[in-house]
């Protein structure tokens, strides 16, 4: 009965949708309020309805509803709970549930705290919002009904892929979908505005807190992503340049570089056309990952069960709504005025500079990861683009934008001083360039380029350093007057420093670990030893054990630092019963931000292992890094000015007292 | 500066970024992309030893042999020709005779298939997606043949069976 509950809220939720679609942009043409009104209660209404829906999945999964087609492919009763509730979205059909639910959550936000915005923008921008939710009702309702039933129903469940029941799972797609569906919000924003044919510094104030709230969402999610593969799968990597990372990957570069663009507009009223694009083709990108990841035209952990009329029909919906915006774009854009002027040398030819960067870098991502799919549709041929081309194309891009990042805070609005940033952040500079040499003489020296690679990590967190204690004008001013200038910053300019050290961290974490690092593959017999990282290995031999849905073999080792015992690891080899389908589970002992990770292979003859052994000092501050920089956009998005809701009384207020607040502006 | 040409800093800035990063991208592909080959194009194509491919297949029934260490060699086939492989390292979870894999890799000069990847999608159908196109196309492999086994199997357990 729960279960037809959902399925009926998701027909109304269609039904709503499409009401939103479409009333309250015509009372934004003819200026009639009651339907424009309807844009907020019809959302509201329509985020309940898909909660309510989803609510129905999950307690269908809870409660083990085995006569319900999803759940008995992707749940076990004797799963732990926390995978059931996890599992709803372990799987296509929950997974698109998950998405829309995320979606209609957004337009739901934009109703409630987007009461200032001007009413007919508002009604366009849920307007837009419902068009997207009602192409995915169409979607999961025709293709991906995760309420069907089975008659009779099955005793027991199929389990859930095994690879996927793991909290890091949990976690990482709810957090993905905050960012990569939050940019909607800035896609239907920027429709909105095309639509209206009218843009301004307003605009980008709105977009801001949107903007910066999804691509905090999606900086974690991917930084979640990854640390799951890394753990999870066993092979000791981070990040394999995986179409399907680089799907959730690519919008997180556009996002980046939306989040700096809409700042000049935000300021300087310049790069209005630009910005409205660049928030098209981020939630283009968002939508193509969807594909990507949804149509199964790639194989990874990520696609399920493939369906072609899936694949075909989330193709139409990219086409319509990413070639609908383009035709929009081309024809609206002209009208839209351009705005200030600036030299190249400013703090806007600085943003500039970042998105060209970061707009090119992700176009090399976008050709590295379809040219093998459109190769394959066009002649057949089928080639795979690995890690030395995104090596080659993406890290060579990226090097100048990571040296400039910290000379961007140093430069002024309209008319910057480059010899002048030069002068104040040569010292930063030079004592970046000495961490990188101590850093590397201490683990034992390394590569001229790796030292280099050390010393840009430096020079990130160091000019992050750098913008703070200029603000404050540490140094020239007394300490407590400097001091208290800190502590008046506005909180943007703290999350902008400290999201710069944290990219700082992830890239001293990037070059140190693979710099440093060390692997080893041996068979190990019962009792052998083996040095990794300073560190001596012991295999002490194996053990059966059982989990709830999993029987396991474990190897017990015994890691010591010149003799001392530190600690003990296990790695094992599951098989999880219901799949027959066996895992590895590593091994993993961290000391301070390195680990050492030890995997299982397979058995060799006359007893023993095979045995992976990785050192790698330093990878914690990959991850780390990004959840600072997740910190800096939580910070800066709790700035006043940008506090979703109050930007036009705040707005003035902060202008009139801007030469007291923020002095090194 | 004019304003005219602070325009035109910008753009030729822009212009010559976005040269670099298409010559970076056209000679990143003609470095690192590899092909894909199944045994019998190889009978076809001659692959110059040094060079990188992918070689997919089945891997062949009692073929796999543990040598030296964490040395492991074993054949890759697709019912007309076959290809032997050897690999130093940990197999992937679902590396199991008679079913689908992908390596990466190059020939030595005695024409033998040096592997430095072994590919796992993590999937219990462990079919990769290339290899199953192709044996499909060739119809030496059928989709879903598992289907309808005993409860308690998965549905989606369609691990194929070779056609003899």
């Amino acid at each position: 009965m729960i279960v037809e509950l959902g399925h009926y809220a998701l027909v109304l939720a269609l039904a709503t949708a499409l009401i939103v679609s479409i009333l309250p942009m015509i009372g934004a043409r003819r200026g009639d309020v009651a339907l424009m009104t309807l844009g907020t209660t019809g959302s509201i209404a329509l985020f309940l309805l898909v909660a309510l829906s989803f609510g129905a999945l999950t307690w269908a999964y809870v409660v083990s509803d085995f006569s319900v087609n999803n759940v008995w492919e992707n749940s076990h009763s004797m799963m732990p709970l926390i995978y059931k509730y996890s599992g709803v979205w372990g799987n296509h059909e929950g997974s698109m549930m998950l998405w829309l639910l995320i979606l209609t959550l957004f337009s739901a936000l934009v109703a409630v705290f987007g009461r200032n915005l001007p009413e007919t923008l508002k009604a366009n921008v849920l307007g837009v919002q419902a068009w997207i939710a009602s192409a995915f009702l169409f979607f999961i309702l025709l293709t991906s009904n995760p309420f069907l039933r089975l008659n009779p129903a099955p005793a027991e469940g199929q389990d859930l892929n095994p690879v996927l029941q793991d909290l890091g799972l949990a976690v990482h797609p709810p957090l993905l979908y905050l960012g990569y569906v939050g940019f909607s919000v800035c896609f239907s924003f920027a429709v909105a505005a095309l639509i209206e044919g009218r843009i301004d510094a307003a605009w980008a104030r709105w977009v801001r807190p949107w903007t910066l709230a999804a691509w905090t969402f999606l900086t974690a999610g991917i930084a979640m992503g990854s640390y799951w593969a890394y753990y999870e799968l066993g092979w000791g990597g981070w990040w394999f340049w995986d179409p399907v990372e680089n799907a959730s990957f690519m919008p997180w570069l556009a996002g980046t570089a939306l989040l700096h663009s809409a700042l000049v507009m935000e300021k300087r009223e310049a790069l209005k056309i630009w910005t409205v694009l660049l928030a098209i083709m981020t939630f283009s990108l968002s939508l193509l990952g969807t594909f990507l990841v949804r149509s199964g035209v790639l194989t990874s952990v990520h696609s399920f069960a493939t369906d072609p009329t899936r694949g075909i029909f989330i193709l139409c919906i990219l086409a319509l709504f990413i070639g609908g915006a383009f035709s929009l774009f081309a024809w609206r854009a002209p009208m839209l005025k351009a705005g200030g002027l600036f030299a190249p040398i400013s703090r806007e030819g600085g943003l500039v500079l970042n998105n060209l960067i970061l707009t090119v870098a992700t176009a090399t991502v976008l050709t590295g990861t379809l040219y093998p799919l459109v190769l394959e549709t066009l002649t057949g041929e089928k080639i795979s683009v690995g890690a030395p081309f995104f090596n080659m194309t993406f890290g060579l891009l990226m090097l100048p934008l990571l040296i400039a990042v910290p000379f961007g805070p140093m430069l002024a609005w309209k008319r910057g001083d480059l010899l002048g940033a030069l002068q104040r952040i040569y010292v930063f500079a030079a004592l970046a360039l000495a961490a990188g040499f101590v850093f590397a003489y201490l683990k034992g020296g390394g590569p001229i380029l790796s030292i280099f690679g050390l010393a840009l990590g430096f020079w990130g967190m160091f000019g992050a350093i750098a913008d703070l204690w200029y603000r404050g004008n540490f140094g020239k001013l007394k300490f407590s007057v400097a001091f208290r200038r800190l502590a008046g910053l506005p909180r943007s300019a703290f999350g902008t420093a400290i999201a710069h050290f944290g990219l700082g961290v992830t890239v001293l974490g990037i070059f140190a670990a693979t710099t440093f690092g060390t692997e080893t593959v041996v068979d190990m017999k019962q009792g052998a030893t083996v040095n990794a990282g300073g560190y001596q290995v012991t295999f002490d031999g194996m053990k059966d054990a059982a989990g709830p849905n999993y029987t396991e073999q474990r190897a017990h080792f015994t890691v010591r630092e010149g003799g001392a015992v530190i600690s003990d690891v296990w790695s094992s080899k599951r098989l999880y019963t219901a799949r027959r389908m066996p895992t590895t589970e590593a091994g993993i002992l961290t000391m301070a931000l390195s680990q050492l990770y030890v995997s299982l292979g397979d058995p060799i003859d006359g007893g023993g292992m095979v045995v992976r052994i990785w050192w790698k000092p330093f990878i914690l501050c990959i991850w780390g890094g990004a959840l600072v920089m997740m910190f800096g956009g939580f910070v800066s998005l709790s700035d006043r000015r940008l506090r979703v809701g109050a930007p036009n009384r705040k707005a003035k207020a902060v202008k009139a007292a801007k030469p007291v607040m923020e002095p090194a502006e | 500066m004019t304003r005219k040409q602070k325009r035109l800093t910008v753009i030729l800035g822009g212009m010559s970024f976005i040269m670099v990063a298409v010559l970076l991208v056209m000679f990143a592909f003609s470095q690192s992309v590899a092909y894909f080959f199944m045994p019998a194009d190889l009978a076809k194509t001659d692959v110059q030893p040094g060079t990188r491919i992918r070689l997919g297949g089945l891997v062949a029934e009692g073929s796999v042999k543990r040598g030296q260490g964490s040395t492991v060699s074993f054949t890759v086939t697709d019912g007309t020709g076959n290809v032997p492989v050897t690999y130093t390292g940990i197999l992937p979870d679902l590396f199991r005779e008679g079913q689908g894999v992908v390596t990466e890799g190059a020939f030595d000069v005695s024409h033998k298939f040096v592997a430095d990847s072994v590919l796992a999608k993590h999937d219990e159908k462990y079919m990769p997606k290339e290899v199953a196109d192709r044996l499909k196309k060739d119809g030496v492999w059928e989709d879903g043949s598992g289907k309808g086994m005993a409860q308690g199997t998965n549905k989606a357990d369609g691990q194929g069976v070779i056609k003899q």
